[in-house]
């Protein structure tokens, strides 16, 4: 894509929708929008069509920041061997219900 | 023909026929977003013109069902206005009619909400909601594009003037209507160009555009079944498939 052409596309927009029955935003997916309130409307059309929410976010994707692919070893492999985290050694007395 | 028939006729016909129209844009909008907006503008019309068509064919009583309405009609049996069956052309000019019909199909409605016809009340209450919307989208696009770049403000003022002359049909009240207003069935929809300039210049107003002249003698006449050339063109593309293959289904 030419500089030219890029410049002319609609920025790009994280969407998050909460659900009828759900507590917090999930991302649902990104569309593009030429501002906020059109990045809105947008969200509405193309991610709540079949009753999927209640509330819609809608953030500029440049505004993201996110780990990088080379910081993988060191952000997230030190978790992996240590099982100890996990709350799965200790013993469910029979009594307690609903865990 | 009873004159609830031709009302819900009318208005069935109004809904259908945009719908119709605002399909054409699918997979020709300036982005995919707004191929899906427009679509679901239409399918909410659709869902309108379904509801209607069935109880214009339950009032005739003579067993014709919303398809049979919709395909096997001719030409001259529609009763839709003129602004519907304008061709999309550009973007500015569908958005101008977008502006024009649904801030009066909305304040049209907004009064059926109380009509003593429970039909026609039951329609208006779900679809005031819709075309709020419909009326939304195109407030924001008029907007943009008229406050935006020079091309874009001179597109939109273009497709206002291109529209325009449309705009008097949809405030025309005949015999049929009045006696229907009389007995509280439908609304006068003379009583609603008011609230409409009101909206529709406030959009105006805050997208820099300008409000054409009204003309001297403006067109009309679909109501009575008289339309514009291109209409035959969309029921021939809207009923061919009908036509060609009776009684098919998905």
């Amino acid at each position: 894509m030419s500089e030219d052409v890029a410049q002319r596309e609609w920025p790009l927009w994280e969407v998050f929708i909460r659900s009828r029955r759900g507590l917090s935003h999930q991302h649902v997916g990104s569309l593009h929008a030429p501002d906020a309130e059109m990045a809105l409307r947008n969200a509405r059309d193309v991610y709540t069509r079949r009753s999927e929410g209640v509330s819609i976010w809608v953030v500029p994707a440049a505004a993201v920041v996110a780990t990088s692919p080379d910081e993988k070893d060191s952000f997230f492999d030190p978790a992996a061997d240590k099982a100890y985290r996990h709350p799965t050694f200790y013993d469910v007395p029979a009594e307690v219900q609903h865990l | 023909m009873s004159a609830v028939a031709t009302y819900a006729l009318r208005l069935g016909d109004d809904a259908l026929v945009l719908s119709q129209r605002l399909g054409g844009w699918i997979t020709r909008a300036p982005q995919l977003e707004e191929d899906v907006a427009l679509g679901n503008i239409g399918l909410d019309l659709l869902g309108q013109a379904r509801t209607l068509l069935t109880y214009a064919g339950e009032a005739q009583g003579a067993g014709r069902t919303e398809d049979d309405l919709a395909f096997l009609r001719d030409e001259r049996e529609f009763l839709n206005l003129h602004i519907v069956e304008h061709p999309n052309e550009d973007f500015a000019v569908t958005m101008a009619r977008q502006l024009f019909f649904s801030t009066w199909q909305l304040a049209l409605h907004q009064r059926l909400v109380a009509s003593t016809d429970e039909m026609f009340a039951g329609v208006a209450g779900k679809a005031v909601k819709e075309i709020a919307y419909h009326r939304d989208h195109a407030d924001q696009w008029v907007r943009r594009l008229g406050d935006g770049t020079e091309e874009s403000h001179h597109r939109m003022q273009a497709g206002l003037e291109r529209m325009w002359p449309y705009v008097a049909e949809m405030f025309a009240v005949d015999d049929l209507e009045r006696a229907l207003v009389e007995e509280g069935v439908a609304a006068d929809v003379s009583e609603l160009r008011g609230e409409w300039d009101q909206h529709v210049d406030a959009v105006l107003r805050e997208a820099t555009l300008t409000r054409p002249d009204d003309l001297a003698t403006p067109p009309g006449g679909g109501r009575r079944g008289v339309h514009t050339e291109p209409f035959g063109y969309l029921l021939a593309e809207m009923q061919h498939l009908h036509r060609s293959h009776p009684g098919a289904t998905w």
